[in-house]
């Protein structure tokens, strides 16, 4: 490959913060892609500690349980590249306050889990941001129908969508699709990050 | 006369808002995030935003997981 163009990308993304919103499924799995991609600083928000169920779908390990996740995230990340610096917020996201911990990021993720928090976090951000890029993740839950998965791009906002898959609270969250849409939002926010590949 | 919802041109009607264009496209889904032109109506604005003629309109629905 081009040396001069590699080069060019691991600068850029030495010098990007990405910002994340829930440390679950698609957070923990994101963070970590992007920690491997070379993403200089990750901001991680998430108010949760480490539970077992949490296993079969989440970036954390049977040693890890009980701590928050941040720390949990934290210590996995470092394992992968103690180079990256990582900032954590332990906390719960409330209306009105939730631009708080990304007000320095040059992207966020959306990771969360409920759907009103999900919309409000969106609704909030594209509000108080009038031009920060926000990557954001609706259809995760089930298996198969890989190419249902579409992105929808709407000024700031991008979306890994699937609008035909059902609630989480009515259907299942296995691994498989739950880390695919987490890699989709990672694969996404480095794209309008670098601009698309030509 | 008409407006575009996800794609579709759907007839424009004086004085509608977003709760009633919601209503009128049997979007029952309750958590949505609506762009009008690009711009995100807060939730808390359905009842009192007008949707303007010509206008593009985006409904995603939300949905629990992650």
């Amino acid at each position: 490959m081009d040396k001069e163009k590699s080069e060019k990308i691991r600068k850029k993304l030495k010098k990007s913060t990405i910002g994340i919103a829930g440390l679950g499924g698609l957070g923990s799995n994101a963070a970590t892609s992007l920690a491997r991609a070379g993403i200089g600083k990750l901001v991680l928000v998430d108010f949760d500690k480490v539970e077992e169920s949490n296993l079969s779908r989440q970036y954390y390990f049977l040693d890890q349980i009980g701590k928050l996740k941040v720390d949990a995230l934290k210590d996995n990340i470092k394992k992968i590249n103690p180079e990256i610096i990582v900032e954590t917020y332990n906390i719960k996201l409330h209306k009105g306050s939730m631009d708080g911990p990304f007000k320095e990021v040059d992207l966020i993720i959306e990771a969360l889990d409920n759907a009103e928090t999900k919309t409000a976090f969106i609704e909030e951000i594209l509000t108080k941001f009038k031009d920060k890029p926000i990557v954001a993740a609706s259809g995760v839950a089930g298996y198969g129908h890989s190419d249902r998965i579409t992105t929808k791009k709407l000024g700031n906002l991008c979306m890994c969508y699937d609008e035909l898959a059902k609630s989480s609270d009515d259907d299942i969250l296995i691994a498989p699709r739950v880390i695919l849409i987490a890699n989709w939002e990672a694969n996404l926010a480095i794209e309008v990050l670098l601009g698309e590949d030509k | 006369m008409s407006i575009e919802v996800n794609g579709k041109n759907v007839e424009w009607v004086d004085n509608e808002t977003v709760e009633q264009l919601l209503k009128r496209m049997k979007y029952t889904f309750p958590l949505v995030v609506v762009k009008i032109n690009e711009k995100v109506i807060p939730k808390k604005d359905f009842q009192i935003t007008n949707i303007p003629d010509n206008s593009k309109i985006v409904v995603l629905h939300m949905i629990s997981g992650g």
